[in-house]
């Protein structure tokens, strides 16, 4: 592929601000709001399903340095979601602040408001609570119609019709299709019926969820929080508090890690009730177990996944089911499922002849789960490359080769992918590149290396999207500095990811100066233009083309400035690094003139904003290839090596995208293999610590290998497509891979742990 | 009660309840690098150095620092800035919110290892938890930055 | 997070076993999981300055202070020669090296934790605990023992001739382990120490001198069926019952092995 060069952009810049953080600056939350704020507790319900039947809270209000205490007594009685979503939001309003009705472990009984720590962990110790405890929903296979309702009330509202009925515990259901699936089913040679599980992960950020809030000097509520969506965070809090818009400004600092948590607004809603309550600065610090048991994490999902191929290994059909696990509140419900089957089945768009997608989403009575980066993709990803590998392996074909055949195609229409044409894609040669880099022919066959460990290998491939098309908005103002220099003000979040320095190389790159010239400023409701935030594979390609269209107009007003002052007309004049010359007589005015120029007895601005949205997602594919250690005895899994090969289109900073596939790529392992969510019998989470939910270290990941094959994404800046999410998804089904290669067994529930690896062989049994 | 130590070279006197982390005193004092992460001594993230070795500020009673030195990156800038470049140079700070805690931990290996193995690297830092990079890019850094040390 | 009261740094071992005696009393160790307890504590008390943070050696023993912490003993070069690293193998995947400058041995052996890496490699050797009041008791004696309100003081390890492998299993690479396991043999006499059972580590003797005649394939694989056998396992969110009896099968086999230079 030819590929233009660029002076900033496809460069692997330092992000912006990379000394600030390995200095350890203050730049977060915790570090840049006042200290002496009141510290915001809430007190969490034991039981996983019950009624608040009495509540006293007179003596723990004596406590000193308790301010006040909040119950479902105190709060608005409108129903909203805190999901972070374009409006009007699929996920339904189904929250209050306090409700009465209590609905998972952990969920909010009162809000303490103190002078310290210490006092306001002494009165929740004194609120006495009497609960009618009630029984509860916990398997959410058993949700759906069951007699016990997780929403009863009343004024359940969907914002968006889903298929959500709260009477029949259900957030959303669907079915979609194309072509006959039953009847080319029925034609073929094999049809492979699996069924896949995957957890509710958690995204387990390094800073957890913390927000503050206070009245600015204009008596609005000032809300600093870590979050990725600061427009949305402004509508969830107008709703939730009743408060006009033009009442609120939100911003974020730095963010220490989001991966989809922080596009839920968690825990802003609670200091923020009491500023409005107290008309004091007020600060809620979520604590790690809070982050585990009260958090955002991924949909549990169960896939079932039919399979039709020609015996020659031609996919011809699949039919796919989802039911996912909302758990007690909605937040990105009904939208994530739609991407387990809408990303993953058009994988195979090269041999498909139909398909068909269906699901269910449910309530439960356990911790509402959210966005977490892959969002339902990874699920599906999980079943369909675990369904083709076992396909292949039914076979006894070569699984890279059975995806030669079958995968899609740059040029092809994906009719599992509403539609849109694989305008830019690179998964066969991502395919071919990691085969021979990570010497498949020769890493697949087991090995047995003695004293009961083989070696082997597994594969898999994935895809995304690049935003949500039609409805994510991303915007950008540019604006020209007296000496020549710029600043980039954006809404979008660089939660670590550092798209506040990929989008300054585009501008970089626009207006040909250096990437020290351009300062880069968000996300601030009040300062920023509008953007729908960071998630959703969407900042590089949409943030990023409103970056380019900004430029492009900027450019445009310099020139219209310059001409001005050249005496000619716009079209006489171009411009070049630095100034803008006269064409004719090559006069030339430098940007620091102009930008003076534009302070006195101006008329036109050196600025210029614009917004960028997308009918199309253009899917980001990849390639990912493990080879593991596997002990027979102990069932240890040990990654020795992991080889990925990724199309984003064109990297805009390939060193930060090479690092966002490392991190995906871990996180991946460790779902696969440590991560784990569980409940007691009455709900309560058991992996509520990171001494008991097990992030992989340094020494759980291997050796990690990561490539790109680049294509040009026509509709993306330039060329560039997502990176963010695809990563994380390749892992599960690989591992999964490669543990059957050497065990013979097909784990199909997550995460596979040496207990289940070690004890699923003929031997243990 | 009062207690005196030296935090980041200077003697200071502060007061601290007998069950005042160490964390919670060091923020106090402006040392805003020190980092909760978890609760449960798992993450790193609180890492500074007592008497030059690596602890755990989350899990060290602030009277228990009495007497002690104690180094937070506030006061090992210089440092620090030998190697953090490095690390910069592959993008592997990322949300930079274990940055600091992973560097204290770095300093205090380098001191103790000047130069040591990949594995050695690995096997110093395990308790440095990372949910963004997927840990390789710090390791290139540390690796570029004592290649380009050994010139 | 458990609160405190007072703080007392004890400036002798008297005054610090009279503050211990009062039941809402309690001494510090590493506190690496001081965030992790709910209860209350009236007077803290701390050794630390008690010099009670040194490994003695000689020419019989090693003497190990109550504040000697983990990191001490995995870089003790005469304690790690005398167990052929047994010692460091049993403390470097403990979380991390922060980790292990705090946690101390005499809060590692002291609080019988069922996952205690620590505990289960010392009873593999010919060791013994120091108390201020009760003297001198066998570490497998004292980890029976209910917690008292004596003050453990030092952990000694006898230099008797032995050899020993310590080997153990974790989902995760710094996780509590699974399973614990030291097989040795200490003045001619073989011993599995299991832990993570998850119940506190047992030793289980070669009673019926099943390596009595060496150790080869076969009679490592007989041992640790024994082993297997004799120590009981319960389930817990890191493994069921059956996955720990396989587990002491699988692991005191290869340690045996290993013992045997096999």
């Amino acid at each position: 592929m030819e590929q233009k060069t660029y002076k900033t952009v496809g460069k692997s810049f330092r992000k912006k601000d990379s000394m600030q953080l390995l200095t350890g600056k203050p730049v977060y939350v915790d570090d840049v709001t006042p200290q002496n704020a009141l510290v915001v507790k809430i007190l969490r319900s034991p039981h996983a399903n019950a009624l608040v039947q009495e509540i006293k809270t007179d003596t723990a209000k004596k406590v000193p340095g308790v301010v006040d205490i909040y119950t479902w007594q105190d709060v608005p009685q409108t129903r909203f979601a805190i999901a972070g979503q374009t409006y009007p939001e699929p996920s339904p309003y189904d929250r209050l602040i306090i409700d009465r009705h209590i609905r998972f472990v952990g969920d909010v009984v009162a809000i303490v408001a103190a002078e310290t720590e210490k006092a306001a962990r002494k009165a929740m110790k004194l609120i006495k609570v009497k609960y009618e405890v009630l029984e509860a929903v916990l398997d959410f296979h058993t949700a759906k119609d069951n007699p016990i309702l997780v929403h009863p009330e009343a004024d359940w509202f969907p914002p968006c019709e889903v298929g959500g009925d709260n009477r029949r515990n259900l957030v959303a259901s669907e079915v979609s299709s194309y072509g006959d699936v039953d009847a080319v089913m029925a034609d073929c040679d094999i049809v492979l019926d699996r069924t896949y599980h995957t957890k509710a992960f958690n995204q387990a950020m390094m800073e957890p969820f913390i927000c503050y809030t206070e009245l600015d000097r204009y008596g609005r509520l000032h809300v600093v929080s870590s979050t990725q969506i600061v427009f949305h965070t402004r509508r969830i809090l107008s709703r939730a508090l009743g408060i006009p818009k033009s009442r609120i400004r939100v911003e974020k600092p730095r963010i220490g890690g989001g991966f989809g948590a922080k596009q839920t607004a968690v825990c802003d809603v609670y200091p923020a009730f009491v500023t409005m309550k107290t008309g004091r600065p007020a600060k809620i610090s979520y604590t790690r177990e809070e982050a585990q048991i009260a958090g955002s994490p991924r949909h549990e999902m169960e896939i079932r996944v039919r399979l039709g191929a020609s015996k020659e290994g031609k996919i011809r059909a699949m039919d796919l089911y989802t039911l996912s696990n909302t758990g007690a509140y909605g937040e990105h419900g009904p939208t994530t499922v739609g991407l387990s089957g809408h990303k993953s089945i058009p994988l195979y768009t090269g041999s498909l002849e139909a398909h068909r997608f269906s699901y269910d989403v449910v309530y439960t009575n356990l911790q509402a789960a959210g966005a977490y980066r892959g969002y339902g993709a990874t699920q599906g990803i999980f079943a369909v490359e675990s369904a083709v590998n076992e396909l292949a392996e039914m076979l006894g074909m070569d699984p890279t080769v059975i995806r030669d055949k079958n995968m899609v195609k740059e040029g092809m229409v994906m009719p599992a992918y509403y539609g849109e044409s694989a305008n830019a894609c690179a998964l066969d040669r991502c395919m071919e590149h990691c085969r021979r880099m990570f010497g498949w022919e020769e890493r697949y066959p087991v090995r047995d290396m003695g004293n009961g460990k083989v070696r082997c290998a597994g594969v898999a491939m994935a895809m995304q999207g690049s935003c949500i098309s039609n409805v994510d908005v991303g915007s950008a103002t540019v604006k020209l500095s007296e000496d020549g220099t710029y600043n980039l003000i954006i809404g979008a979040a660089d939660m670590g990811t550092g798209c506040d320095t990929i989008l300054a190389q585009m501008v970089a790159e626009c207006m040909d100066c250096e990437l020290d010239d351009v300062a880069v400023f968000g996300a601030d409701t009040d300062a920023s233009p509008y953007d729908s935030g960071s998630y959703a594979s969407s900042t590089t390609y949409i943030t990023g083309k409103a970056v380019e269209k900004a430029c492009t107009q900027l450019k445009d007003q310099i020139r219209a400035i310059a001409a001005e002052m050249l005496g000619c007309e716009k079209d006489a004049v171009v411009f070049e690094r630095g100034r803008v010359r006269r064409i004719d007589t090559d006069q030339t005015v430098s940007l620091t003139d102009i930008a003076y120029k534009t302070q006195l007895g101006a008329t036109l601005p050196a600025e210029a904003t614009a917004t960028h949205s997308s009918p199309v997602s253009p899917p980001p594919y990849m390639v990912g290839m493990v080879e593991i250690e596997l002990d027979k005895l102990t069932g240890l899994v040990t990654i020795l090596d992991y080889m990925a090969v990724v199309d984003c289109g064109i990297p805009i900073n390939p060193a930060l995208a090479r690092i966002q596939t490392e991190g995906g790529i871990v996180q991946g392992i460790g779902h696969t293999l440590m991560e784990n969510v569980t409940y007691d019998h009455r709900g309560r989470p058991i992996e509520n610590s990171f001494l008991q939910y097990k992030l992989p270290t340094r020494l759980d990941m291997g050796r990690l290998r990561v490539e790109f094959e680049h294509s040009c994404e026509p509709t993306g800046p330039f060329g560039a497509k997502s990176i963010g999410e695809i990563v994380i998804n390749t892992p599960a089904p690989a591992i999964a891979h490669a543990i059957y290669r050497a065990t013979g067994v097909w784990h199909r529930e997550l995460p596979i742990t040496p207990e289940k690896v070690a004890m699923s062989l003929p031997e243990q049994k | 009660m009062e207690i005196k130590l030296k935090l980041n070279g200077k003697l200071i006197a502060g007061q601290a309840e007998a069950d005042t982390v160490l964390l919670d005193f060091l923020r106090e004092r402006g040392c805003f690098s020190v980092k909760r992460g978890c609760d449960t001594s798992n993450c790193g993230l609180c890492t500074v150095l007592m008497d030059g070795k690596p602890i755990l500020s989350c899990a060290t009673l602030a009277v228990r620092a009495e007497g002690h030195e104690i180094d937070t990156l506030e006061g090992l800038q210089e440092e620090a800035s030998a190697f953090v470049g490095f690390i910069a140079d592959q993008g592997a700070d990322q949300c930079g919110f274990c940055n600091p805690g992973f560097v204290m931990n770095t300093i205090a290996l380098l001191r103790e290892n000047p130069d040591p193995t990949d594995d050695e690297i690995r096997a110093f830092l395990a308790g440095n938890l990372c949910r963004c990079s997927g840990y390789d890019g710090q390791l290139r850094g540390i690796r570029a930055f004592l290649d380009s040390r050994r010139g | 997070m458990i609160t405190i009261q007072k703080y007392v740094r004890a400036q002798s071992l008297e005054e610090a076993w009279t503050l211990n005696q009062k039941r809402q009393n309690r001494i510090l160790g590493g506190m690496l999981w001081l965030r992790l307890g709910k209860g209350s504590v009236n007077t803290a008390i701390d050794l630390c300055g008690l010099g009670l943070d040194t490994i003695e050696e000689d020419e019989e023993a090693y003497r190990i202070g109550a504040m000697v912490t983990l990191r001490q003993l995995e870089l003790h070069e005469g304690l790690n020669a005398y167990t052929r690293g047994a010692v460091r193998n049993a403390v470097k995947d403990i979380v991390g090296v922060q980790f292990r400058n705090m946690a101390t041995v005499g809060g590692s052996i002291w609080g019988r934790f069922g996952f205690s890496d620590v505990l289960t490699v010392f009873l593999g050797l010919d060791a013994y605990v120091e108390l201020y009041k009760g003297g001198i008791v066998p570490l497998e004696e004292f980890a029976a023992m209910k917690k008292d309100n004596d003050l453990l003081l030092r952990l000694i390890v006898k230099k008797t001739p032995a050899g020993i492998v310590y080997t153990a299993m974790r989902n995760q690479r710094t996780d509590l382990p699974v399973i614990t396991c030291a097989v040795s043999r200490v003045g001619g006499e073989y011993r599995a120490c299991i832990g993570a059972r998850p119940a506190r580590a047992m030793v289980i003797r070669d009673e019926n001198g099943l390596l009595s005649g060496g150790i080869n394939a076969d009679s490592a694989k007989a041992f640790a069926e024994y082993a297997a056998e004799k120590a009981p396992t319960e389930g817990n969110v890191r493994g069921s019952a059956a996955y720990r009896s396989h587990l002491i099968g699988v692991l005191t086999q290869r340690a045996a092995l290993e013992l045997g230079g096999i």
